[in-house]
């Protein structure tokens, strides 16, 4: 987008203007919450209603709302807060925007430009602080930049690696008035990332590929980013080569869990025959994912003996941390398109012999199991986490579905038992690793989905961490169902305790809980709990009959890990498949980390 | 690793000539642990509207490839140019050196600036203060041999570098 405006209209006031632009953009809804610096906005937005604003209980949660929002449709995601402890209040959301590549547009206020500077009342240096917290960010001090700055804002938020954008809006440029102009279509000056790929490199990818006897395709989010026409080219490259997939924990959902040419997710808790497949593959092909720590575990025995081609649209991913053979920049849904015609156009024949023996290897793997666990279904007895999970996916299925998740354990679970077979049904925090991120976010995807059901499968810790959003789903009437996996613990805390700190069980365990039946009340909710195996079914099914707000607190086994592990330090070969497993082979020997393991987290 | 081997890199970057550009550049150098052994920057256009970043670093080649990649990420960055990679360069840098002594060390002081092109822009009857321009090797040479003979106070510009011949950044 270009700097000059075409066309201006004086409006008058800059608030006026930016909602105009908003409006421009096609947004459609804001989450936000008030304070001194916006007054001006929050005036002009009382004052109209194409723009639905969302009060929010904590800047935090708005920010992790517009991400549920923009995860679940597609669009970017718009936050609205005050200067100071707004705008710092939003800086986890805002990373975790960033981390995970989710369009987001924050907008905050800034106290008047004459003070800036000056340690004025809640100011902040917004622009300072969010700096390595945005993918860019703005300072607008001049009335005639505004619209333009909102414009560019969005194209930014939106294309390219998406992520979130920060827009500074001093109070007097939100009160004086200001030019309106409409976005431009020109192209922006320094900032034009690409989207289409080096045809050159999709003929040398599809080469490496068509000759691969152990190939495997590894995909990321990257592929849910560029939209749901990318997950179907995906199904359909799949396909057509008859390659085994897997997928990072923010790809979910973009290839159909339950389709047999899918391994299940890779890395620290990924399956058995994923793993396996990556290590043992002769060819790779990572199709927007980045070769984060948790999917790789010990870098230098990642994988070893593929070739390996990554797609993404960041160059920056490429050679980070993987060195790579074939690199090939552009969007996923480009990418796939120009492969499944280089597939088709190159004449040289696939092994199909080979591709059958690795696949007879596969169902070896996968016959392992890796993600069994025993439920006891006498009466009283406990419940197991993977059972809830399993039993609410089945209670579940048919109808239209959207999880969120907070992080630890549970988020682990969710993604190993739940079977995602769309994108963008799917939102947990992965890079950041954020716990209190699942309500709001939940409340954000119900927001764009009133008809939907809409669940945040949490732990009873990080469930506390935004747990004020009880009060936004009860303004909003936003039926959100939270699926509480109550072990008492920071179970992925306790979890490592156990394994690597010889039991000690440090400050993780959650004492003087509150009664989740009677907080659900209190904030106008249903409360439910189970306690044994016999009522969870009768649990689950209630929760689902409800058209409100709902709590399910799910008592389950205090002692249960999360199986299959990869322990730090260790690599694919080397994976952990439950508490009496010896390792399936390599140099691992069991039971304590090494040292170089200890130090990574 | 395929190649742990450090090399160093002197590379340019145009960019938006606007508020908080060069935080951003030095942030992710810092955030990410990058090295900086120098780093100059004016505005290189006659309306001001761009700037040109030298920036002098060391890494193995990998680190220095995710160095331009995340430079070229920045939304403000037009243009970034590894000149050490690129063909021939020309660096140069800046010092102003305060030497201050009386008698021989003083005339040795004079006798070694000659021999090094320096020029005398201030003089008392106890220092000199020299400029000297060239690439960063020269310079750090002659501050070596002022060391002993009273050397005592320096200010280096740090480097600009531009490419020979007639291609040009942009």
């Amino acid at each position: 987008m270009d700097g000059t405006i075409q066309t201006t209209e004086l409006m008058k006031s800059g608030a006026e203007a930016l909602l105009r632009a908003l409006k421009a953009q096609g947004v459609e809804v804001i989450f936000g919450y008030p304070g001194g610096a916006v007054l001006p906005i929050y005036d002009a937005l009382y004052q109209q209603t194409e723009i639905r604003h969302i009060l929010v209980r904590h800047e935090q949660a708005a920010v992790h709302a517009a991400e549920g929002y923009a995860r679940s449709t597609g669009k970017v995601g718009v936050v609205l807060v005050t200067s100071g402890p707004g705008a710092t209040n939003a800086v986890t959301g805002l990373v975790d925007a960033l981390m995970d590549s989710i369009p987001v547009v924050c907008l905050t206020g800034q106290v008047p430009t004459h003070l800036i500077g000056n340690d004025a009342f809640q100011e902040a240096d917004t622009t300072g602080i969010t700096r390595q917290a945005t993918k860019h960010n703005y300072l607008v001090k001049r009335s005639e930049d505004l619209t333009r700055v909102i414009h560019e804002a969005f194209h930014v938020a939106k294309t390219g690696r998406p992520g979130p954008v920060l827009v500074d809006l001093p109070k007097d440029i939100l009160n004086n008035p200001a030019p309106y102009g409409e976005p431009s279509f020109a192209p922006h000056r320094s900032y034009r990332p690409r989207t289409m790929p080096d045809p050159q490199r999709i003929e040398q990818a599809v080469a490496m590929l068509k000759r691969a006897e152990r190939p495997i395709v590894y995909t990321g989010g990257g592929v849910i980013n560029a939209g749901a026409e990318a997950s179907k080219l995906l199904m359909e490259f799949v396909r057509l080569t008859g390659f085994p997939c897997t997928s990072t924990l923010m790809g979910l959902g973009a290839y159909p869990a339950s389709d047999p040419q899918f391994l299940g997710m890779l890395g620290m808790h990924g399956t058995f025959e994923a793993n396996l497949a990556m290590h043992g593959a002769d060819v790779m092909l990572n199709m927007g994912a980045r070769f984060d720590d948790r999917v790789t575990g010990r870098l230098n025995a990642f994988s070893p003996g593929s070739k390996k081609i990554h797609a993404d649209i960041d160059p920056s991913s490429i050679n980070k941390s993987v060195a790579v053979d074939c690199a090939v920049i552009g969007d996923a849904a480009e990418i796939l398109r120009a492969m499944i015609a280089a597939w088709k156009r190159d004449t040289h024949q696939q092994d199909r012999g080979a591709l059958a023996l690795w696949w007879q290897q596969i169902d070896v793997w996968r016959a392992k199991q890796s993600l069994r666990y025993t439920q006891s279904r006498d009466p009283g007895s406990i419940i197991k986490p993977q059972y809830a999970i399993e039993q609410l996916y089945k209670a579940t299925r048919g109808r239209e579905t959207y999880i969120s998740t907070e992080v630890g354990q549970h988020q682990m679970w969710a993604a190993q038992y739940f079977k995602f077979d769309k994108p963008n049904r799917w939102m947990t925090s992965g890079g950041l690793g954020t716990m209190g991120y699942g309500l709001p976010a939940a409340m954000g995807v119900q927001v764009a989905h009133p008809d939907a059901l809409v669940i945040d499968i949490a732990g009873e810790a990080s469930i506390l961490m935004n747990i004020q959003e009880m009060g936004t789903l009860a303004q909003y009437r936003l039926p959100v169902k939270i699926f509480i996996l109550n072990n008492q613990y920071m179970g992925m805390v306790r979890q490592w305790q156990e394994l690597l700190h010889g039991n000690r069980y440090s400050e993780s365990y959650s004492a003087a809980l509150p009664d989740f039946v009677k907080l659900a009340e209190s904030f106008h909710a249903v409360g439910l709990r189970a306690e044994t195996v016999e009522d969870l079914d009768r649990v689950i099914a209630e929760m689902l009959a409800v058209d409100k707000p709902v709590i399910a607190d799910i008592c389950v086994d205090q002692k249960e890990n999360v199986y299959p592990m990869i322990p730090s330090g260790a690599a694919h070969n080397e994976m952990l498949l439950g508490p009496e497993h010896q390792p399936a082979a390599g140099g691992y020997t069991g039971g304590s980390i090494t040292d170089e393991g200890m130090v990574l987290v | 690793m395929p190649d742990s081997a450090l090399r160093s890199a002197t590379i340019s970057v145009l960019v938006e000539n606007e508020s908080g550009v060069l935080a951003r550049v030095i942030g992710l150098f810092s955030g990410r642990g990058y090295n900086i052994d120098s780093l100059t920057v004016a505005p290189v256009e006659r309306d001001r509207s761009k700037s040109r970043i030298t920036i002098v670093t060391t890494g193995t080649e990998m680190v220095i490839e995710q160095i331009k990649a995340q430079l070229d990420r920045l939304v403000p960055v037009y243009r970034v140019l590894d000149l050490t990679r690129e063909g021939p360069h020309l660096a140069r840098e800046l010092a102003l050196i305060k030497v201050v002594g009386t008698g021989n060390a003083r005339q040795e002081a004079l006798r070694l600036a000659d021999a090094f092109r320096a020029r005398v822009i201030d003089a008392s009857t106890e220092s000199f203060i020299f400029e000297l321009t060239g690439a960063t090797d020269k310079l750090d040479a002659f501050l070596d041999l002022m060391r002993p003979i009273g050397l005592a106070e320096v200010s280096r510009t740090g480097v600009a570098a531009i490419a020979r011949g007639k291609t040009t950044i942009e």
